[in-house]
């Protein structure tokens, strides 16, 4: 896997690679004092995988709420599809193909499971409800929530908020899927599922990045790592490669094998 | 993928027959002002004017979540509106009403970009001043009689358009053709006003207003313009608040800024009605209508007492039946006279309704 230096970002004429999906430049958030997101570039080829990982704190979410404009960078750009939307609101973005699942799951706890993915499909693709029903079904029937279809999300059990988060993304039709430590919490096999429907939803064509603790599920799917620290970038490249690296040998120490 | 097709049914079997009874009670309301006394037509036109702006704050406050205790500022326009219109501009009470509507419609842009800036709490304080600040302004206007108000000349009240009509029709006095039109306007009103809450909350847009309840956050993550859905809702509550106004006044047919811009009648009632009856739900404020009005004609004369009975009611069932009467007759039987609930069937399935 080739490292994504700044080399590669300015072709001839200024025109950005046409593979590309997601190019984050020089970005930065602080609050207050705190350097959250810190000069961090990034590029993301379409149809790509990419997995974050990092201590507690290092500014993963921070990075995403970012991307999907929940907050606004204190300095850099963010360009999706070569189009600059530093500027572009939650909701455009969310338009422009960008989904999220939240770490911390945020139903519609008061709209049934169903609604909930309905939200998503008529607003983000502009579609009416009965041209996306069957699509909205096959991800429920995917993502395991078919049996609670018509409960209020507020019903739901931890996991399965989790599975809704993913299965709420989905159904926005995303280009840019952006999923926030959706494994925590899952047994083995529960795991094991997960990683094959994200492996399903990436053969499909969407290109993926994932914040994840559990790092041999991330293993199993990503195709480039990167690894954030005190809201830097402190390496970057082959999975692998990167999980035996001095620097993240020794971030990791006791957290996973 | 998937063997079956699906679709999306919300009404019920139970809900079509219910939907039946409830135009059949419609059509008794209809011609009931023929058959009973003037009092209770003249109770009647007060219960469907606050069940209307029970709907409509439940609709801002239950549905999206923008909990305003400032309605009185759209009452009071809606009412001084319609003097301005028929008194001093000669327009036609019932045109009058429709225009103050859509002037009061218009106020509330401005309005939201002040309240719009404020969350939570401080949204509901924020709703509350600018009706303060909408009562000083209108207090200011002399020839609508400034801080002690004015009164509805005969000639406008006695000459709304349809009045002769009704008098020659069904053989009655001004007076009481006076209370029948205004009933059937204020009917209108109240029906209509259910009607809209219902198909705005069946529409992509009902949608939208309970994910942003939910969560704005995450609405906004799934494509929803959280401002602008917000803002629609607020203006077109606005605009049928004032609307009522103008009828609330066209009957009461005198007017000062005290009275127009009360929180008390135009929104602590109008959330008590709500609590009652069950916030979030269309049967809730028609059922907390009913217990208000009961209480209020029966208890009103105890003064102060009658307060205390309401406010201590409301408590008792904000602790124990959170989500009102009908949100606890609906869990515990299932029913819901205006289902809105979106249900996934499969084609595969018995159709089972
Ligand atoms: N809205 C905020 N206001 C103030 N500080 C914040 C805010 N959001 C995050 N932080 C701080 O920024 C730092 C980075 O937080 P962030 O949530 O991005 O970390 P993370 O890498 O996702 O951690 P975790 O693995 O625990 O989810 C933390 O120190 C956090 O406390
Ligand atoms: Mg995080």
């Amino acid at each position: 896997m080739l490292l994504y230096g700044p080399h590669m970002l300015d072709a001839p004429g200024g025109r950005s690679d046409f593979r590309v999906m997601l190019e984050i430049r020089q970005l930065s958030k602080s609050f207050g004092s705190l350097r959250a997101v810190d000069n961090v570039d990034l590029v993301v080829e379409r149809r790509a995988a990419l997995g974050i990982v990092g201590p507690n704190g290092a500014g993963k979410s921070t990075l995403f709420n970012l991307i999907t404009g929940d907050l606004r960078p204190d300095a850099g750009t963010v360009r999706l599809d070569h189009r600059d939307i530093t500027a572009a609101t939650p909701y455009e973005r969310s338009r422009a193909g960008i989904a999220r699942t939240y770490q911390v799951p945020q139903p519609f706890e008061n709209l049934t499971v169903f609604e909930n993915l309905l939200v998503g499909a008529v607003y983000a693709q502009g579609r009416r409800e009965h041209e996306i029903t069957d699509f909205c079904a096959e991800i429920l029937e995917r993502t395991h929530l078919m049996r609670r279809a018509d409960s209020p999300a507020g019903s739901l059990t931890l996991l399965e908020r989790k599975r809704l988060e993913l299965a709420r993304a989905l159904a926005t039709g995303p280009k840019l899927l952006l999923l926030d430590e959706i494994a925590g919490g899952l047994t083995e096999g529960e795991c094991q599922e997960l990683i094959e429907t994200i492996r399903l939803i990436h053969a499909a064509g969407t290109t993926i990045v994932w914040i994840e603790h559990i790092v041999h599920a991330l293993l199993a799917v990503v195709g480039r790592l990167i690894v954030l620290d005190f809201g830097r970038m402190i390496a970057q490249g082959e999975p692998q490669v990167v999980m035996r690296s001095a620097e993240v040998r020794e971030i990791y120490m006791g957290i996973e094998a | 993928m998937l063997a079956a097709n699906f679709r999306i049914e919300t009404a019920t079997a139970a809900s079509r027959t219910i939907a039946l009874a409830g135009a059949g009670l419609v059509l008794v309301l209809v011609v009931l002002p023929l058959f009973v006394s003037r009092g209770l037509v003249q109770d009647m036109i007060f219960v469907f004017y606050m069940l209307a702006l029970a709907q409509l704050w439940n609709l801002l406050a239950g549905h999206a979540g923008l909990v305003s205790v400032g309605q009185q500022a759209f009452v009071g326009l809606g009412g001084y509106l319609l003097f301005a219109f028929t008194v001093i501009l000669g327009i036609d009470a019932l045109a009058a009403i429709v225009l103050a509507g859509l002037v009061t419609g218009i106020c509330a842009f401005p309005t939201a970009l002040v309240v719009f800036r404020l969350r939570g709490a401080y949204f509901a304080i924020g709703t509350w001043v600018v009706a303060e600040v909408f009562r000083l302004l209108i207090a200011q206007w002399k020839q609508l009689g400034g801080g002690t108000g004015t009164s509805l000349p005969v000639s406008v009240t006695n000459e709304v358009a349809g009045i002769e009509w009704i008098k020659r029709v069904f053989d009655v006095r001004t007076a009481a053709a006076r209370d029948m039109e205004i009933y059937w306007v204020a009917l209108a009103l109240a029906v209509g006003t259910v009607l809209a809450v219902y198909f705005i909350l069946r529409s992509r847009r009902g949608l939208a207003l309970a994910a942003i309840r939910d969560s704005e956050l995450a609405a906004e993550s799934v494509g929803v313009d959280s401002y602008r859905t917000k803002l629609w809702v607020f203006a077109v509550a606005a605009a049928a608040t004032g609307m009522i106004g103008a009828l609330i006044y066209l009957q009461k047919a005198r007017i000062s800024p005290d009275a127009a811009f009360t929180v008390i009648d135009w929104t602590a009632y109008v959330i008590f009605i709500v609590v009652i009856g069950g916030i979030g739900t269309i049967e809730g404020p028609i059922i907390g209508v009913i217990v208000f009005y009961l209480m209020q004609r029966y208890l009103a004369d105890f003064g102060t007492w009658y307060l205390i009975l309401l406010g201590g009611l409301a408590i008792l069932v904000m602790l124990f039946a959170p989500r009102g009467i009908c949100g606890y007759l609906s869990e515990r039987y299932g029913i819901s006279l205006f289902p809105t609930r979106r249900r996934l069937v499969s084609d595969k399935d018995s159709p089972g309704m």
